[in-house]
């Protein structure tokens, strides 16, 4: 049987379809994502225009997790406003807590003893390895790698355990006071963080290997969300954000506190400031976090973990409060109307994970402050959105958010 | 290095700064009208280049100028910060020029001070509330707004139908729990600033 | 299904259970619960770590955390819920089908938690009805645990058939 072969002609298709699409009026779309979405990492809603699959405006939209934490601390006393520094930042707590103690100790001028100090760095060391692998693990999940976020997971579990047997809680610790910290670590506790440190390399390792150079990786972080050294310093950029653009600036090396000076660590710079630079930069800080940690741990003073002639600020023992009649009388004070602060006006800066978390504390003396800045880096970080997202597609703002590593806990207060 | 030096070539330069003092960094006022001029010396010539921090403070509502904003400069060179205060104009409707030319990290810090405060940047590419809701009609972080709120209604107005939801002064239930430890004690102790005032309660006396 | 819902005699019924139905229907769905995460804030972070291979919520069948309310069945809000927010979440319970059930985790999403301020809902049950309170800040993951079986023994209790029945007026084949 033979066939018959008919020959069409229908000219050029392609040419027709041009014709076709540039006589179609494009219009753009209004896209809205979040407030209640699994990649935006909290409550961010952002209101977009895409043009086909491009995005043309990109407009975040704030305050869905403003829980008016400026002016509660308006009305409490200086230890009292621990726990709402916790849930700034609530994936490392521990690092906010510091932060505002010392930014209070300032102006009440208190000099700490060394153990106090090494506890302080230990610990914000711990917060920031637990921030960046959670930060890694989600990173991962939102390019659509589900494992290391169970490996992350997995590690962070095992902090969890250390912090619970130092502070008493699994996160939000309120582990600080004004003037020292809230108990001394407890025996053992050392070795038990020195046997994490020597297992947590080949669990980074290990997400190393899914992530770091699995071709769809790099094809999805690679010269995307490019933020060049001029443009992040001029949006107030600060932390690894800041150092994947390729400044370097680290407040514990630029201006140490705690006693950051007296440990040996670098301080991993970027070149390009895309995504896959900002992820590079994080797992190394882990790297150089461990090492911190181990440093700490071997030269770990003795002492105490209070100030001891901060009389008027940090409660006295219990032993003393229940014996002895100053020191009771001490207690009821602080209690009561919170540790004595002078008049005067100071402003913090710690490195954390997240970027630079300031506190701008004013006070008229006495135990309340009169007004309580904090200068979040998820809100500073977050305001590049506006300027950098247009031009990429939409695909990309998952990694996007993802690489900045923001928390709307701390960005909206 | 942020010495007694570069403190007096800088007012010399500008005549309409003051100094404040130098316990944490150098704190200087400066009036708002040369603010903008301060501002572009330090950044370009002076290295402060990195806004870290836009906010105001809210001295009470029977001083001559009520708000002030504070402006926190970081350099990397010198590492070390800079704070200017810098006062508003009116205060009722107070007012202050917007540096987010200058430096686009203030445009948020500028919403938020205007969100919380009421201050107007004039100038400002896109004043809108940040943290509050668009149609929220009190300022927050005034002094003479308590912390428990003032009752307005729901941003949306469906879900108010259907759940007759309001947005309610919260119950402080005899707290911030503070004393101020001086004068009276039936003034000083919690109870007496318990803010969960309603209609139906009222304050205690 | 506990033996006594059951009448069962192997040799005369063969492989033919007779029991309520409601026994059956909530049997299936207490044992696949698919909740929906309204993380909002640190709660979530525990929320994840319940979800995470050590306080397994897979063992439940609830490790299918579907983000999207049309294919969920329990909303878990965890978190402070302010004003603005509150919007949102109803809006989100709105677009769940029947049956569903609310979860408040934690003390914000209970009763404002200690946020007492003006911007923080003071628990979530003013705009949507709550089935199970956790208490904590944040509450363990194990809390949410022992709350998530509550949900499941409320769940059992439930008539599901005069509900079906009930909704609309159906006409059964009599």
């Amino acid at each position: 049987m033979s066939t018959k072969t008919v020959e069409l002609n229908i000219g050029d298709v392609g040419a027709k379809g041009a014709d076709a699409s540039a006589k179609v009026d494009s219009e753009k779309m209004a896209l809205n994502v979040g407030p209640s979405h699994p990649t935006t990492h909290g409550v961010l809603r952002l209101m977009m225009d895409l043009d086909g699959d491009l995005i043309t405006s990109c407009e975040p939209v704030l305050g869905y997790l403003h829980r008016g934490d400026e002016k509660i601390a308006e009305n409490m006393t200086y230890n009292q406003f621990v726990p709402y520094t916790d849930r700034l930042d609530y994936l490392s707590p521990l690092a906010n807590n510091v932060a505002y103690a010392i930014a209070v100790e300032k102006i009440a001028g208190i000099d700490l003893p060394e153990r106090c100090e090494a506890i302080r760095v230990l610990v914000c060391e711990m917060a920031r390895v637990s921030s960046h692998l959670l930060g890694m693990g989600v990173f991962g999940m939102d390019a659509g790698a589900w494992t290391p976020f169970m490996y992350t997971f997995t590690e962070r579990e095992k902090l969890y355990t250390l912090f619970e047997e130092l502070t008493g809680a699994r996160f939000t610790t309120s582990y600080t006071r004004i003037g020292g910290v809230a108990r001394d670590i407890p025996d053992g506790w050392l070795d038990r963080v020195t046997h994490f440190c020597d297992n947590l390399p080949k669990a980074i390792d290990e997400v190393e290997k899914l992530l770091t150079r699995n071709r769809i990786f790099i094809d999805r972080t690679e010269g995307i969300g490019e933020v060049s050294k001029e443009d992040a310093i001029a949006f107030g950029f600060t932390g690894p954000n800041l150092r994947a653009s390729g400044v370097d600036l680290d407040l514990r090396k630029d201006k140490p506190y705690s006693g950051y000076e007296k440990y040996d660590f670098d301080v991993p710079i970027g070149t390009r400031g895309d995504c896959y630079d900002r992820y590079l930069v994080r797992i190394e800080e882990v790297r150089q976090s461990l090492r911190i940690i181990k440093q700490v741990i071997a030269n770990f003073p003795d002492g105490l973990w209070y100030a001891e002639d901060a009389r008027k600020i940090f409660a006295p023992p219990k032993d003393k409060i229940l014996s002895s009649m100053e020191e009771l009388i001490q207690n009821f004070m602080i209690v009561t109307e919170g540790p004595q602060i002078p008049e005067g006006e100071v402003y913090f800066e710690a490195e954390n994970p997240k970027g630079a978390l300031g506190f701008y504390v004013v006070s008229k003396g006495g135990g309340v402050p009169y007004r309580l800045k904090i200068r979040a880096p998820s809100f500073c970080n977050l305001s590049i959105l506006e300027h950098m997202v247009p031009g990429h597609m939409l695909s990309d703002i998952t990694v996007i958010l993802g690489s900045l590593d923001f928390v709307m806990g701390e960005c909206d207060r | 290095m942020i010495d007694q030096v570069f403190t007096d070539a800088l007012l010399d330069r500008f005549d309409s700064s003051s100094f404040r003092h130098h316990e944490d960094c150098l704190t200087l006022d400066c009036n708002p009208s040369s603010i903008k001029d301060l501002l572009t010396h330090l950044r370009d010539e002076e290295t402060f280049d990195l806004l870290v921090d836009l906010t105001a403070i809210d001295h009470g509502t029977n001083t001559e100028n009520r708000f002030s904003v504070v402006i926190h400069l970081y350099s990397r060179i010198h590492r070390d910060y800079l704070r200017i205060h810098s006062p508003c104009s009116d205060n009722d409707s107070p007012e202050f020029p917007s540096l987010s030319e200058l430096f686009p990290a203030a445009n948020w810090h500028e919403r938020e001070a205007f969100d919380m405060f009421g201050i107007t940047f004039t100038e400002h590419p896109n004043l809108k509330r940040i943290l509050m809701w668009d149609s929220y009609p009190h300022f927050p972080l005034r002094k003479d707004f308590p912390l428990a709120g003032i009752e307005t209604p729901l941003p949306a107005d469906d879900v108010a139908e259907v759940t007759q939801a309001n947005v309610d002064p919260a119950p402080m239930m005899g707290g911030p729990f503070v004393s101020s430890g001086d004068g009276m004690m039936s003034e000083s102790e919690p109870r007496a600033k318990d803010e969960s005032w309603t209609e139906q309660a009222e304050k205690p006396k | 299904m506990t033996a006594n819902e059951i009448a069962y005699n192997g040799k005369v019924e063969g492989d033919v259970i007779v029991t309520k139905a409601d026994a059956v229907i909530n049997w299936i769905r207490k044992h696949s619960v698919w909740p929906m995460p309204m993380g909002l804030a640190c709660c979530a972070i525990e929320l994840m770590a319940a979800a995470a291979s050590r306080y397994d919520i897979s063992r439940f069948g609830m490790e299918v955390m579907r983000f999207s309310p049309r294919q969920s069945d329990c909303m878990i809000v965890a978190g402070t819920v302010t004003y603005k927010m509150a919007e949102v979440v109803r809006r989100i319970y709105d677009q769940m089908g029947d049956p569903k059930w609310v979860v408040a985790m934690g003390a914000c999403a209970s009763t404002g938690g200690m946020y007492r301020s003006y911007a923080v809902m003071q628990g979530v049950d003013t705009i949507v009805p709550v089935d199970v309170y956790v208490s904590g800040c944040p509450p363990r993951p194990e809390a949410l645990l022992d709350a998530m079986i509550k949900l499941q023994d409320k769940i059992g209790d439930e008539s599901s058939v005069k509900n079906l029945k009930g909704s609309k007026e159906i006409e059964l084949a009599s």
